[in-house]
């Protein structure tokens, strides 16, 4: 099978930085790969550069084919339609993500409607509001009617976060792309939207490409793991064999870090 | 005699409701103290009362047996003095302007705290594991992790009883909050460090006694070790069981 999404020595440079440097990885259909690393590590710069979303004045170079369309130095009238379909992301702060002045029920609505229109079709207003309810439902958003008519400040972060995954699922994506998705919630709200995420991907047959800097969280969603550090990929492979034998020094800090704080939550510390 | 006593602490912002609830605890001299919340438990409010940032609305904080006056000022004096604080962001908590060396020297300045200030900024200095030479330095010169050790040795230049910390590691990385915690464990021979906290890890590594707090209540207290090996309260279990850990 040929992989969804296939990155071949993505360079990223702003000016003379290099944000991110030859790295290369693939995603086959419905698996999961989590790119993990600290601040400046480059694991946000490479998911814009997947979905040819880089800021003015950063410019990629290598390759990205998504879903077998070239992404590096693509126009817009090509990635467009990628976008969504192909893939779809969802974002540290659901706040910034979502438009301020829109009920969120219209924002889920609108790639349905924009996906219909794609397929020659013409959605009813009764139908789109079937759908959205019918993803509110899935993303377990506790009154669908009422979240629909909210705006995005009178919710809490993890019903936003709810929301925004319910814009991507609305586009039927192949794959998700994940960026910190968890980072600015509570903890037992994370566990919450982790299991959603797991439950979704499974549910949907869709790849995933998980982002964080946290390393217990990303082990646990991902079943590959590329680590990144200073926007070169340092080590690579199945989640299972990097935790028991990391390779690079940086990782084995990584393990050692993580596995202190779980010694002392089991009070072997 | 407890170095702090919280007593039936109830607190409200501007007549709203109430954010804290009757919240009572300990801080024995010798015994770090985390208490463990999320966002709207209290936490925070509860470090703004025992600075002397707020007065609580009903209870009281008693530091060595004496009430703590926050609107006294020869008392707040000696209590600043007992008493010394780390945030969570070493980005926005050390003027970018001031050396390095003027930085740790403030709490001896504005305390006025006689004696050397240079031997005392280098104790601190060496106390932390950064060398001495950095007092002429800027903050920008520094790591996130770096900046944090600078602000651990303003809090404890002039030789605190207690050092208040809130979330001083959550805005650091996973390798540098493990050597971040390590210094704070081997400063708290010297001083009693109440760690405010939303990670139960970071409390376990730290920290002998927890309080747990859920929307302005304590639901748990105790030692950490048994808090985290028989969880009482359904919140804490939920907390624990939310704990993101390695894969076994």
């Amino acid at each position: 099978m040929s992989a969804l999404l296939s990155v071949q020595s993505l360079t990223v440079r702003t000016g003379a930085l290099e944000l991110v440097s030859k790295v290369s990885f693939e995603i086959e259909p419905g698996a999961r790969m989590g790119l993990i690393g600290e601040s400046g590590s480059g694991k946000s710069m490479t998911a814009l550069a997947v979905m040819g979303l880089l800021p003015a004045r950063v410019h990629s170079s290598g390759s990205v084919l998504l879903d077998g369309k070239e992404v590096v130095g693509a126009p817009e009238r090509t990635l467009v339609p990628l976008r969504g379909n192909a893939a779809a992301v969802v974002f540290q702060e659901p706040l910034t993500a979502l438009d301020p002045l829109m009920k969120v029920g219209r924002q889920v609505a609108e790639p349905l409607i924009r996906r219909a229109r794609r397929n020659g079709e013409k959605l009813a207003r009764r139908e789109v509001r079937r759908e959205v309810r019918r993803l509110f439902e899935e993303v377990s958003l506790p009154e669908p009617d009422r979240v629909s008519h909210s705006y995005p400040h009178q919710l809490s972060g993890g019903q936003r976060q709810r929301v925004a995954l319910a814009m991507a699922l609305s586009c039927r994506p192949k794959l998700l792309i994940a960026d910190e998705p968890t980072t600015a919630l509570d903890v037992t709200i994370q566990a919450e939207i982790l299991g959603l995420l797991d439950r979704l991907v499974r549910d949907h047959g869709m790849a995933l490409l998980f982002i964080g800097h946290d390393l217990p969280v990303v082990a646990s969603v991902v079943d590959q793991m590329t680590v990144l550090r200073q926007g070169v990929a340092v080590e690579q492979g199945p989640v299972g064999q990097i935790l028991r034998e990391p390779r690079h020094a940086y990782t084995q800090e990584l393990v050692d870090a993580a596995r202190t704080f779980d010694a002392a939550l089991e009070g072997s510390a | 005699m407890s170095l702090l006593d919280v007593r039936n602490l109830r607190y409200s912002y501007d007549g709203g409701e109430p954010v804290l609830r009757d919240v009572s605890f300990r801080v024995e001299s010798g015994m770090n103290v985390g208490l463990v919340g999320e966002s709207g438990s209290g936490k925070t409010t509860i470090l703004r009362l025992l600075l002397g940032l707020a007065r609580p609305d009903g209870g009281s904080i008693h530091f060595d047996g004496e009430p703590v006056r926050s609107g006294e000022r020869s008392f707040m004096r000696s209590y600043r003095r007992s008493v010394q604080t780390v945030f969570q962001d070493p980005y926005s908590s050390l003027d970018p302007r001031q050396s390095v060396g003027n930085i740790i020297a403030e709490p001896l300045r504005s305390l006025g705290i006689p004696g050397p200030r240079r031997e005392a900024v280098g104790q601190a200095l060496d106390a932390v594991d950064l060398p001495r030479d950095v007092t002429s330095r800027y903050p920008h010169e520094f790591s996130g992790g770096q900046r944090q050790r600078i602000a651990i040795a303003r809090a404890i230049v002039a030789h605190p009883r207690i050092v208040l910390a809130d979330e001083p590691v959550s805005a650091l990385d996973l390798s540098t909050r493990v050597r971040i915690i390590e210094l704070l464990k081997s400063l708290s021979r010297s001083v009693t460090i109440v760690l405010v906290s939303h990670d139960l890890g970071v409390v376990a590594a730290l920290c002998q006694k927890s309080v747990v707090l859920d929307r302005g209540r304590i639901v748990e207290a105790g030692e950490t070790a048994q808090v985290l090996r028989h969880p009482e309260h359904s919140y804490t279990k939920k907390l624990l069981a939310s704990v993101p850990r390695l894969p076994a």
